[in-house]
């Protein structure tokens, strides 16, 4: 589905990226993890071409990224980022519909599919009493939800995350979570979420890629890389993995 | 949408009425049923006969054309206001404010200043393009001053506006004092006025407000997307540098073309699409041609009370009208952004 080859990727003055190579398949689960700075946004911004490649190749479903138009790119990934600022007052239900553009013709109004689409996906994430609320009114991690349903309302077949459920509440980040489980596991979507928080990752990724300082420093099944040894040298801290009884999913304990 | 249906509505039976007493409004005195008789002989000869040629003149020639004008100055400044907004992300941004009515101003004086004034093409002046390309020419300052870092600041972009608008003003003020003019051609273009339009002046406005409102319509859902941020606007789908300089070309045309007739009026674009908000939401496809209708409808009414404030009989310029009504507005703005729309 995602296909990174040597990427390389900059600001003016700075070079963030330094040679990341990375393929995603069809249907899995992948968190990005890593210390500030070590390069997940800018990969997740690359991805969704916001910012320019400087050097290697990105190709999504088999096309390069360059030679997808916008709307074939959001027809074929969504991206729900960390910060929003919205300050115009639009009603979330109104927010969540401006995900169908990808799929509308120009001169066409809302189609009925459209509605049905925006209904089923407020529904999952649980939003629909705040479809007349306005976007500029709400919490945080009540706008997190609403841009949530908008990324889903896009019914692409990848999804990326930056931070997606930062601000939420641990109940609401789980809910969340599930729901993309549930679509990853029984509608193959694929997921790329990049994460701050280990044990949320540890919970529901199956792959984990870590990054640091623009490099990919551990890659690989969740089983494989989430392991003292790895958390030490990404982190340069100490910590301890540790089993889960009866739920087959690991917890990392940082030490004081 | 059966919201904004019924605002629709509304604006449209307002226009309909404050056309009807501003038909009324004016030193020759015309009686109502006559105003209507008149109007209704524009669908058949047969309703004016037995009114006299001045009224029938003055009723149809000079007072509804000036009425059309109004609205569709007003709906060209109100139009473009609610663009601005969105793909500047500023809620005080307008044609005013940035600088972009003055621009226009600048480019008709110069025009008319070289003799260009008079030229058309395929029958349509040149005067609007002009405008717009002094519209064009003003973003374009403003927006080179507004930028800090390479970020633009709502409130740095304005007072870059105000920078160009005053030297620009003077410009203008130089030129017409050149070309001997008197001064209250230079009180037109500054305050702005309809005194003395007909139709052909609407005829001069329409193509380019039909062409800029068309295509602006017709990017309704890229606007809101805009409206979300750059960053998010490009992840779902908008080709975004194309679209945001596509809506501002179409928006300053269409200030050009109302400025090229009307002079510089202030805060219509400002006013008109925060108070519309209001009303219909913020979703464009009910903002722009609500705002089309209402920015007419103040336009209209700020023109009836500058032609008929005065005891004396003298025309204010319609630009202090709404400049005596847009400004405690702005100040409002200004001073509760951070509780209504935080900057």
């Amino acid at each position: 589905m995602i296909d990174v080859d040597d990427l390389w990727v900059g600001y003016t003055e700075e070079t963030v990226l330094r040679g990341v190579s990375l393929q995603v398949r069809r249907g899995e689960f992948v968190g990005i993890l890593g210390p500030n700075g070590s390069g997940k946004t800018t990969l997740l911004l690359t991805l969704s071409g916001v910012i320019p490649v400087r050097r290697g190749s990105i190709t999504i479903v088999g096309t390069p990224l360059g030679r997808l138009k916008p709307r074939e790119r959001a027809r074929a990934m969504a991206v729900v980022a960390q910060d929003s600022d919205i300050r115009f007052p639009f009603a979330c239900r109104e927010v969540v519909l401006m995900g169908r553009y990808p799929h509308q013709k120009a001169w066409q109004w809302d189609q009925a599919a459209d509605e049905a689409v925006v209904g089923r996906v407020m529904a999952k994430t649980d939003t629909e009493g705040l479809a007349e609320r306005l976007i500029t009114g709400i919490s945080g991690g009540e706008r997190q939800r609403v841009l949530m349903a908008k990324a889903l309302a896009q019914e692409t077949p990848v999804l990326l995350l930056d931070e997606a459920t930062s601000a939420m509440d641990i109940q609401r980040k789980l809910q969340i979570f599930r729901v993309l489980r549930d679509l990853n596991e029984r509608e193959g979507l694929t997921v790329v979420a990049v994460l701050h928080d280990v044990n949320l990752a540890a919970l529901f990724c199956r792959r984990l890629v870590f990054l640091k300082d623009g490099r990919i420093e551990a890659d690989g099944p969740i089983e494989d890389v989430l392991t003292a040894q790895t958390l030490q040298s990404v982190y340069d801290t100490t910590a301890i993995v540790q089993p889960i009884p009866g739920t087959g999913k690991s917890q990392v304990s940082f030490l004081p | 949408m059966r919201r904004t249906a019924l605002f629709g509505l509304v604006f449209l039976v307002l226009i309909v009425l404050a056309a009807f007493v501003a038909s009324g409004i004016g030193s020759y005195h015309i009686a109502p049923q006559d105003i209507l008789r008149l109007w209704l002989s524009l669908l058949n000869e047969s309703w004016s006969v037995g009114i006299d040629d001045t009224a029938r003149y003055i009723t149809l020639h000079v007072r509804l054309a000036r009425i059309c004008l109004a609205l569709v100055v007003g709906g060209g400044l109100a139009l473009s206001g609610a663009v601005y907004q969105g793909v500047l992300l500023n809620p005080l941004a307008d044609p005013f404010t940035l600088g972009v009515s003055t621009g226009a101003a600048f480019g008709a004086s110069l025009a008319i200043l070289l003799g260009w004034g008079a030229w058309s093409v395929c029958g349509v002046s040149a005067l609007p393009l002009a405008a717009f390309a002094g519209a064009v020419f003003a973003l374009y300052l403003v927006y080179l001053l507004g930028r800090i870092n390479g970020r633009i600041h709502s409130t740095t972009l304005v007072l870059a506006g105000i920078i160009v608008s005053t030297f620009l003003s003077a410009w203008i003020s130089l030129l017409k004092s050149l070309n001997e003019d008197s001064v209250s051609t230079i009180v037109f273009w500054i305050m702005g006025s309809l005194s003395g339009k007909g139709w052909t002046h609407v005829g001069l406005v329409l193509p380019y407000l039909l062409i800029g409102g068309g295509l602006i319509l017709f990017s309704a859902r890229e606007l809101d997307l805009l409206c979300l941020g750059e960053v998010q606007a490009q992840q779902s789908g908008v080709d975004v540098s194309r679209v945001r300089f596509r809506l501002m070309l179409a928006a300053s045309l269409v200030t050009g073309a109302s400025v090229a007739v009307s002079g510089v009026i202030g805060f219509v674009g400002l006013v008109v699409p925060h108070l519309v908000r209001f009303g219909v939401g913020t979703l464009h496809r009910h903002l722009l041609p609500t705002s089309l209708a209402a920015g007419g409808l103040l336009v209209l009414l700020a023109d009836t009370m500058a032609r008929s404030l005065l005891p004396s009989g003298e025309e204010l310029p319609v630009g202090v009208v709404t400049a005596i009504l847009g400004g405690p507005f702005f100040c409002y703005l200004m001073l509760h952004r951070k509780k209504h729309i935080p900057l």
